[in-house]
């Protein structure tokens, strides 16, 4: 491909070589030993104490596949109950929970963490890191979900679970349904949404800060495009169902009527922030999985990838259309053919990024001479599959052909094509591909392709016909039918179908966990792959990679000559661990410049303790013991504080440390260069966002009803807010300034201007409160008070978290662990600050300042 | 070319490739709020878009040039000292190029994206 002698611009004096001669073998030894020691998993009980990638990433994974198993039981009950007409083996009642949960459970506790568990697992590898930023985050959010995850399919079997279907629409799922179901999907989901944006962050500072030093923007694997591109749509597609999901507790147990329209409030509001993150979900679950593919192409075409450019912006692309495509779940409930006509428009738009990619993995193919494998199978199968189901996606984007289809078996057998050929399959296949990266032995073969034809054949017997079914006008999410309407036949063959595909899956999960202990561990490299993640040994050692390589290429285990014998005699930097001390290379943004050398927290029980407090509000909420679920959120709260005062910006022992190959880097960073800066405000991206979509729902109620806001204005009035904009202000100022005494070494204007910084967030809160307050509004009487209450407490409650940040600090340097120089606790209260000052502001003037002139 | 560009990492940026995609989206959201007010607000269901449509012309037209001068940028920076694809060279260069090429592919679907949404707004002359 390189057809030019010399890039004209090249500067040499960027690459950094290996070390001409090794290491002694005893220093290499000692190495290795001192590596181990810091690296390897705690053992016995205490292992579930580990936070390192390899465990984490594993757990996550082992708990994902269940879940798909779990949610793959459900459907084949349905299918039995669907066999035939008038059939009775489930209830109308379990049938509706089957559904419900088969698809909750397959999108948020398969779909997504899986993604995350592929991502935590392998990224690490594929960056040549020891393990990402934030190791105890990862194991936080793997709890989180595992905790929130048994929660909501143990409910089934109390007949207790939700089955207003996994889109929970209003008001089926508010008046309609008392039980505890939608409270269980509700709160369940969302704590596990606070823990699939935890791992975003994660996924996010890893790509963009862990890279290994040489590996510039233009070099790093796809897989990590696409990786930092879905998990950029996590920030941006998670939020608006959180707050939607606030919405609509918040009415079912306090009564406040977002979605009740005697009191104002209006159901579609919950279709627009469900949607708008359901489709945007789509593509976070696509994009990761096709990412594999992306991966496994060029691999086994012995060739680079053709188009490297064009997959970024397929990936790139796709990620934003993806969020302009909501409203085409919400065809037929009467908008403006203006409004389905600029989302039809989006929604075949999306289609071209897609297409791109696909035609360059075509290209990679032809390009290449393609050995046949397991993994390329199933990536050939899924590609089959996605595209039969991206061309009904194009049919169903068009508003007048979605009329007739809408809410029938048709969508149920587009999106199984989408989502089964756009994920499952590619999934399977990076299973058969980097198996042996976690368990250093390959799978086999034969069962393989046993598995895949099961499953391919299965898969469109069973989805096929549903096309036919749905046209034939057999609407969705009914648990049976008369016979003779020209179903029977169809939902037959849809059920053998199913069945044959589950073997299909079964055989996959039996080749998984099958004894293989006999069995030799595979080769190195055993796909002859190009990319770093191939430089583990088999079994892979747990501090991931022995010294970590200056990179030149997209693919340097092909181009980079030696580098697997450098790499293993430590000729690379942080060959060694002489602190005892886990650490990786932070590297900056755009040219993967080497800025510090990162310390990395081991094992601790910390983030399950977290999870299980953070939990216990979620769940305790549930059943509406309040005392005992606030009782629950202060100790996380506690948990946490100790988690960020123990482990967090602690001071190092140095200013600098060798990292090898005459590098010495520093060892504490604050600011834009340091990993917990981007994290804080990537955190606040995502918090911003879901405030934002509880001022949307401000506007739309405006856009929809005459009596929004009621004329005359009930209140809050305009004196109250205004005044606590201008004191929050104030306290923002004074946060900027304290940030500014540290640095200076001022400690009386620090603590003063701390205190004075309290004051003034506190007297704010209690001014905005004041405004709502004492006009008497009563949010349960109308959706104008309990939206306006609503924009305020979620202020009041930023602005209290930010005072207990401003506490923090105050302790910390009374203590001795800020200081003028490392003062990077206050840097990131600052940026908190700044989005909180946001929030305020934009309170404030919707408001006070919108009753005025609308 | 007057002045060899400035090749350092300070003076790269890699939300330069998102800006267009940003501007699709602004004339996106704009086009479709335009649309949902004037119709709710103004000239109700089934009313006559004539207001919107003229708005969304406006934005189409703007959001228009902004992708192509960031599509023109993009290009200049692909093409920077005549190297061709696929920009796979560890150097700061080809990393600037890779950078332009990026903004420059994307520049292209965000046209495609906003002429589409556009055409909604040829088609439909009213609020039904």
């Amino acid at each position: 491909m390189k057809d030019e002698p010399k890039d004209p611009s090249a500067d040499a004096q960027d690459d950094v070589e290996p070390l001409g001669e090794a290491p002694p073998l005893e220093l290499q030894r000692a190495q290795a030993e001192r590596l181990m020691q810091v690296w390897k998993a705690p053992e016995g009980w205490r292992y579930f104490s580990a936070v390192n990638n390899t465990e984490v990433g594993l757990w996550y994974m082992a708990v994902s596949f269940f879940f798909f198993l779990f949610g793959g039981v459900l459907a084949l009950l349905m299918r039995i109950q669907l066999a035939r007409p008038d059939n009775d083996f489930l209830s109308a009642e379990r049938y509706n929970q089957a559904f419900t949960v088969h698809g909750s459970v397959m999108m948020f506790l398969f779909a997504i963490p899986v993604f995350e568990a592929v991502a935590v697992t392998l990224m690490p590898q594929m960056l040549g890191a020891r393990d990402l930023p934030f190791p105890r985050l990862a194991a936080f959010g793997f709890w989180c979900f595992l905790l929130g995850g048994l929660f909501l399919c143990g409910s089934i079997l109390f007949d207790a679970a939700p089955r207003g279907g996994w889109f929970m629409y209003p008001p089926l799922t508010s008046s309609y349904q008392q039980g505890i179901g939608p409270d269980i999907w509700l709160l369940g989901f969302s704590f596990i949404e606070v823990a699939a944006i935890a791992s975003a962050v994660e996924l996010i500072v890893g790509a963009l800060k862990c890279r290994p030093p040489g590996m510039r923007i233009n070099l790093i694997p796809l897989y990590v495009w696409y990786t930092m591109v879905a998990a950029a749509m996590i920030l941006f597609a998670f939020p608006p169902l959180i707050a939607g999901s606030l919405l609509l507790e918040v009415e079912r147990a306090f009564g406040w009527p977002f979605f009740d329209p005697s009191r104002g409030g209006d159901p579609i509001l919950w279709q627009h922030l469900f949607w708008l993150f359901g489709h945007p979900e789509v593509y976070v679950i696509f994009l990761p999985s096709i990412a594999l593919v992306a991966m496994i192409i060029p691999t086994f075409a012995r060739t680079p990838i053709v188009g490297y450019g064009f997959i970024v912006l397929a990936a790139v692309g796709t990620g934003f259309l993806s969020f302009g495509l909501w409203v085409h779940h919400m065809y037929t409930i009467g908008l403006p053919g203006i409004s389905l006509g600029l989302f039809s428009a989006a929604s075949t738009a999306v289609a071209i990024p897609t297409g791109v990619q696909f035609f360059c993995f075509v290209a990679t193919l032809l390009a290449g001479r393609v050995m046949t494998s397991v993994p390329m199978l199933w990536v050939m199968g899924g590609m089959a599959i996605f595209v039969l189901g991206g061309l009904t996606g194009v049919m169903v984007a068009l508003a007048p052909f979605d009329f007739q289809a809408h809410d029938s078996f048709f969508v149920v057998g587009h999106f199984h094509y989408v989502l089964i050929g756009g994920a499952v399959f590619p999934i399977l296949a990076g299973v058969y591909y980097f198996y042996p990266i976690v368990s250093g032995r390959k799978l086999s073969d034969r069962l393989g392709k046993v598995a895949f034809w099961l499953a391919f054949v299965g898969f469109n017997v069973t989805f096929l016909p549903m096309h036919l079914t749905g046209m034939r006008g057999m609407p969705r999410r009914i648990f049976t039918y008369p016979k003779d309407l020209g179903f029977d036949t169809l939902n037959l063959t849809s059920t053998i179908g199913a069945f044959v595909l589950a073997l299909g899956v079964a055989v996959v999960t039996w080749d998984i966990v099958r004894p293989k202990k006999k069995e030799p561990y595979a080769e190195r490299n055993p796909w002859n792959a190009g990319t770093l993640e191939w430089v583990q040994e088999m079994p892979g050692k747990p501090w991931g990679i022995r010294s970590i390589p200056e990179i030149d290429s997209r693919y340097p285990v092909w181009d980079q000559p030696h580098l697997l014998r450098d790499i293993d005699e430590g000729r690379f930097y942080l060959p060694d661990a002489e602190e005892g001390l886990r650490e990786t290379i932070v590297t900056s943004v755009i040219d993967a410049k080497p800025e510090q050398c990162q310390r990395l927290p081991g094992p601790s029980y910390i983030p399950l303790v977290a999870a299980l407090t953070t939990g216990g509000f979620f769940i305790l909420g549930t059943f509406h013991l309040w005392s005992l679920a606030i009782a629950s959120l202060a100790a996380a709260v506690g948990v946490i504080s100790y988690w960020l005062w123990t482990g967090t910006a602690g001071h190092p022992e140095k200013e600098e440390k060798n990292i090898g190959l005459g590098l010495s880097l520093p060892i504490y960073v604050s600011g834009p260069a340091s990993v917990g800066w981007w994290a804080m405000f990537i955190t606040m991206l995502a918090d911003v966002t879901a405030f934002l979509s509880l001022v949307f729902g401000y506007f739309f109620y405006w856009s929809v009803r005459p009596d929004f806001p009621p004329d005359p204005s009930p209140g809050p009035g305009v004196f109250w807010p205004f005044l606590a904009g201008g004191l929050l202000t104030g306290a923002w100022v004074l946060t900027l300034a304290v940030r500014r005494w540290n640095e200076k070494n001022w400690a009386l204007g620090f603590y003063l201007g701390l205190f004075g910084a309290a004051v003034l967030a506190i007297a704010g809160s209690a001014a905005l409160l004041a405004g709502p307050w004492l006009t008497r509004l009563d949010p349960r009487s109308h959706v104008y008070a309990a939206t306006v209450w609503l924009l305020v407490i979620w202020t009041v409650v930023h602005v209290a978290v930010g005072l207990i940040m401003h506490l923090y600090c105050l302790v910390r340097r009374i203590a001795g662990r800020m200081t003028a120089r490392r003062g990077i606790d206050i840097g990131n209260v600052a940026v908190y600050w700044h989005f909180t000052l946001l929030t305020v502001v934009i309170t404030v003037l919707v408001i006070a300042g919108f009753p005025l002139v609308a | 070319m007057a002045t060899a560009p400035d090749l350092s990492e300070k003076r790269a940026r890699l939300w330069i490739i998102a800006a267009s995609p940003t501007i699709w989206a602004a004339h996106f959201l704009l086009s479709y709020g335009t649309a949902a007010i004037w119709c709710a607000k103004i000239a109700g269901a089934g009313g006559s878009l004539s207001f919107a449509r003229v708005a969304i012309l406006v934005y189409t037209i703007i959001a228009l040039s902004g992708i192509a001068w960031i599509g023109w940028r993009g290009y200049v920076r692909h093409t920077f000292a005549g190297s061709t694809l696929p920009h796979d060279f560890d150097s700061p260069a080809d990393r600037h190029r890779f950078l332009g090429f990026a903004t420059l592919l994307l520049s292209g679907l965000s046209a495609v994206a906003v002429l589409y949404a556009a055409l909604a707004a040829v088609f439909i002359g009213s609020c039904r």
